[in-house]
């Protein structure tokens, strides 16, 4: 077993978090989403 | 921190700049893109519905996570059942964008992370990958600041043991090496908060 630095193993984690994280944060978000909140608009207007 | 601006905002109109992060938090909990993306659904809806009951000028991010998580967990309690092979496509969505430093301490971090529990993973992601004060985090959560300490802290704690085990077991790199690899392109964070 070889000894390890904890800072660097927090910082690995958080690092690689951030990265899952980032990656759905970048994508464009879906158009499914986007037609929901025109309904939701569309239903308020309604009203 | 937040602006005038942002307390002008209509609710309704705020709601969509929040729709990644809502979608990155929602992955994190359930660990499938695509019960991911019904699950933001379903948490969009609640949210347009209770628009009443947000206070324009607070957080609307921590609100949003709220119903998210409390819809995640309630949904869970309804159908009663693990999702399983969740870990294999949620590493799916991962694969796509392979970035070559750090790929394989990525993928095992991955495993690691899956097999934490819904608590302390959704503690990490809220204070570790989403900017959440420990204070936000607690509101959304419904719990004590110190419980979303320790769960953080346990978190990380899980994490180390469960990616030393590996190292150990499965990989060929050694852990100096995917150190190593890891470390070697990573900016150094000075100001994280």
């Amino acid at each position: 077993m070889q000894p390890h630095d904890d800072k660097n193993l927090d910082e690995q984690i958080e690092e690689n978090l951030r990265k899952v994280y980032q990656k759905t944060l970048e994508e464009d978000i879906p158009d499914r989403f986007l037609d929901l909140l025109d309904q939701l608009k569309q239903q308020d207007a309604q009203k | 921190m937040s602006s005038n601006d942002a307390a002008d905002l209509d609710p309704r109109d705020e709601i969509v700049t929040h729709l990644p992060a809502m979608r990155a938090f929602a992955l994190s909990l359930t660990r499938n893109p695509s019960q991911a993306d019904d699950l933001v659904q379903d948490a969009v809806i609640k949210a347009w519905k209770n628009l009443g009951s947000f206070q324009v000028g607070t957080n609307m991010r921590a609100w949003l996570f709220t119903i998210l998580r409390n819809t995640f967990y309630s949904d869970r309690r309804k159908a009663k059942r693990e999702v399983q092979d969740s870990d294999g496509s949620f590493a799916a969505t991962l694969s796509r964008k392979p970035d070559h430093d750090g790929r394989l301490a990525l993928a095992d971090f991955e495993v690691a992370f899956a097999k934490l529990n819904d608590e302390q993973r959704e503690a990490l992601v809220l204070v570790g990958a989403s900017g959440f004060s420990y204070e936000e985090a607690a509101v959304t959560c419904g719990v004590a600041v110190g419980t979303i300490k320790s769960r953080v802290n346990r978190a990380r704690q899980r994490l180390t043991e469960l990616m030393e085990l590996s190292d150990s077991e499965a990989l060929e790199l050694t852990d100096q090496e995917t150190m190593a690899v890891v470390t070697a392109g990573l900016p150094v964070r000075g100001s994280a908060a």
